[in-house]
């Protein structure tokens, strides 16, 4: 079994996305729901900034590894279970700007959670996005656990378990990897490493430089990926998926990237980081980076470009009147749903 | 019917269990080829293989964890946690998962599954495998929580329990496993949720108990019927959701309360108990409502002077009993 840490370069030239075997309309649609996500999130701050909506936690400049590992899933047959920055992939799971909007503004519809939970703590049993509360990693033992029903019935279906740095520094996190390595489980582990669990940085957290070293110590291979770089993502998971679906067990993604906003709209992240360090990131933005690549390939063209974000724009648009303007929940649902059936006993 | 122990009625309940439902498995520490440090599982490993009796690692957040990802997907877990005692690296996932799941998606959500775990004391078990833990989860809601004293009890609600849309913890107070012998209807047996059980009629005081209480209170209502006083024992069987109308329907039969357990005091199932009579039957009471409880010290001690005198015990019941008569 390789279970060595592997460095993933990205290769490929002009054609790249066709040789991991993604069309064009393939190829166009990941970019989309990446600028969806951004979009939506750039949205939400702005209405944060403006005092109508309390609380945002963002995506920004983690798309790609969210879009990219995403991607080499099956929407509705294979599972995830996100964490909170996640936008990029319970958009390309089905969930839409509508459903985000919902959530923001804690309306009674949001799909989520009726309006209960903060935004960003996703979930959708009809999707197979697994619920998340707000404590960390937690998660990855449900990945676990949903996997193991999988195995139990012999489907092929994945798992996929999304989780930040600082969630990999929790006792869950690690009885997850444990388990899904004893019964080679069809998990794929994606660690989205931006640097900083809000404020402490990597060198706080571990003392390695690669979080994938440690899927080696639960016998599966660990693999570091540009987390920038969406089409690595979307190799480095598509082979993560195969492996897991043949029945050969878990694999470790780590994506390194960076988060460009505060961790939320209550942190001010100038106390713990330089501007500097957010500028050099922003110039290896995923959405940018993806552009220039799709428009060297000839994939995206100025006509394209403009659709697509006509599309967009719109989606933010009308989502945003629509759930600005939706009903909260009535004081009764305050009681609602303690146990499946009916109210509090 | 035949007489059984509780560790077989809980063994044949959900040995009954997984062979009527695929999605039944079980998961925890020492489960499989060892049948469970109490034998609770003999014999299942062998016969449902290794996917259905799961020896977990020795980890207990995996354990509930995994369980309620099955859930999500499909499953009907049932995950052992081998000593209540050992319960608190799990209480995350219970707590902040598990109770959460169907009230934070607004009922998108829900997770069949139960958590098995052997809790109480009297068997010299020390600080960390006398335990008892009703209170602190019976007071989050979003779980049920179930403490049967009886084989039949304990089979029927440990069907129930499998059969329930929310997470159930499922409390089997170790030393009734093998002390405590009853009939055992054949068939299903299920016992509902949320009903408690006169095990006893009687019209001058009522003794209110669960677990390996409800055994002491019930020699405890025959040593009284000889002094002529005749003692009513409701067992609640279910923790949470309690069963008010039968706590309130004793309490205006009868007049005089005595609420027995063997966990601590302090905000203890006895003061929920108390508290609803006080609401709904004070009128009718005779007397002060009485408690009688394990005391509010970190847990019960080794040595055998100190676990007695942690232990609500008949003699100890009896005179109390007798006060609360006398009043």
């Amino acid at each position: 079994m390789a279970t060595k840490t592997q460095e993933v370069e990205a290769k490929g030239g002009q054609s790249r996305h066709r040789s991991l075997g993604l069309s064009d309309d393939q190829a166009l649609r990941i970019y989309e729901v990446m600028r969806l996500a951004r979009a939506i999130d750039e949205r939400m701050w702005l209405i944060n900034r403006q005092g109508r909506a309390p609380f945002v936690i963002s995506c920004q400049g983690q798309e790609g590894a969210q879009v990219g590992t995403a991607a080499a899933l099956r929407p509705g047959h294979d599972w995830v279970a996100p964490y909170y920055r996640d936008a990029g992939v319970i958009l390309w799971f089905g969930m839409t700007a509508k459903d985000q909007m919902l959530s923001f503004f804690a309306r009674r519809e949001d799909p989520n959670s009726g309006g209960r939970q903060m935004p960003g703590h996703f979930g959708s049993r009809r999707l197979h996005i697994v619920t998340g509360g707000s404590p960390v990693a937690t998660q990855l033992l449900h990945a676990a656990g949903v996997a193991l029903a999988s195995k139990q019935r012999q489907e092929d279906a994945v798992t996929a378990a999304y989780f930040g740095e600082g969630g990999a520094s929790q006792g869950d996190c690690h009885e997850a990897m444990n388990f899904a390595g004893i019964h080679k489980l069809g998990v794929i582990f994606v660690c989205e490493n931006n640097g900083y669990a809000i404020s402490v940085p990597q060198s706080r957290q571990m003392a390695i430089q690669n979080l994938a070293d440690r899927a080696a110590g639960y016998g599966f291979p660990g693999v570091v990926v540009d987390g920038n770089d969406v089409l690595a993502c979307y190799e480095v998971a598509g082979q993560a998926v195969e492996r897991a679906r043949r029945g050969e067990g878990p694999t470790l993604i780590e994506a390194k990237t960076y988060r460009f906003t505060a961790h939320s709209s209550d942190d001010d992240d100038k106390r713990y980081r330089q501007a500097e360090e957010v500028a050099i990131w922003r110039q290896k933005d995923p959405i940018q980076r993806y552009a220039k690549y799709l428009r060297e390939s000839t994939t995206l063209t100025d006509p394209v470009e403009k659709e697509i974000t006509e599309r967009v724009d719109q989606q933010v648009d009308e989502a945003t009147e629509y759930a600005e303007q939706a009903p909260d929940p009535t004081p009764d649902d305050l009681m609602t749903f303690v146990y499946k059936q009916g109210t509090v006993s | 019917m035949p007489q059984k122990t509780v560790i077989e009625a809980i063994r044949e309940g959900m040995d009954e269990e997984m062979a009527r439902d695929p999605s039944v498995f079980l998961i925890g520490e020492d489960v499989g080829q060892r049948g469970g440090v109490f034998l609770a599982s003999d014999g299942l490993y062998k016969k449902y293989g290794e996917y259905r009796v799961i020896d977990s690692p020795l980890a207990e957040s995996c354990i509930v964890g995994v369980a309620i990802g099955a859930a999500i997907n499909g499953m009907r877990p049932i995950a052992e946690i081998q000593f209540a005692d050992f319960i608190a690296p799990a209480m995350n996932q219970i707590i902040e998962e598990a109770a959460r799941f169907c009230y934070r998606t607004a009922g998108d959500f829900n997770l069949p599954m139960v958590i098995r775990a052997p809790w109480g004391g009297g068997v010299h078990g020390a600080l960390y495998h006398s335990q008892s833990i009703e209170a602190t989860f019976a007071h989050i809601p979003g779980l049920k929580v179930v403490a049967p004293g009886t084989p039949a009890d304990a089979k029927g609600l440990l069907k129930a329990a499998v059969r329930d849309p929310d997470p159930v913890l499922f409390l089997e107070h170790k030393r009734t496993y093998r002390l405590v012998k009853g009939e055992v209807p054949d068939g299903d047996g299920v016992v509902p949720i949320g009903k408690a059980d006169v095990k006893r009629e009687g019209k001058d005081l009522s003794l209110i108990a669960y677990g390996l209480m409800l055994t002491y209170c019930l020699e405890v209502a025959e040593k009284l019927a000889a002094d002529g006083i005749s003692a009513e024992v409701l067992d609640l069987r279910t923790i949470k959701p309690i069963d008010q109308a039968a706590i309130v329907a004793t309490a205006k039969k009868t007049g005089k309360v005595l609420v027995v357990h063997e966990d601590t005091r302090f905000a203890g199932i006895a003061a929920e108990v108390m508290a609803i009579i006080m609401e709904h039957a004070f009128d009718a009471l005779d007397a002060p409502l009485m408690r009688l409880t394990g005391p509010d010290v970190p847990a019960m001690p080794f040595n055998h002077v100190l676990e007695e005198a942690f232990m609500p015990n008949v003699d100890r019941i009896l005179a109390k009993a007798k006060e609360l008569a006398a009043y």
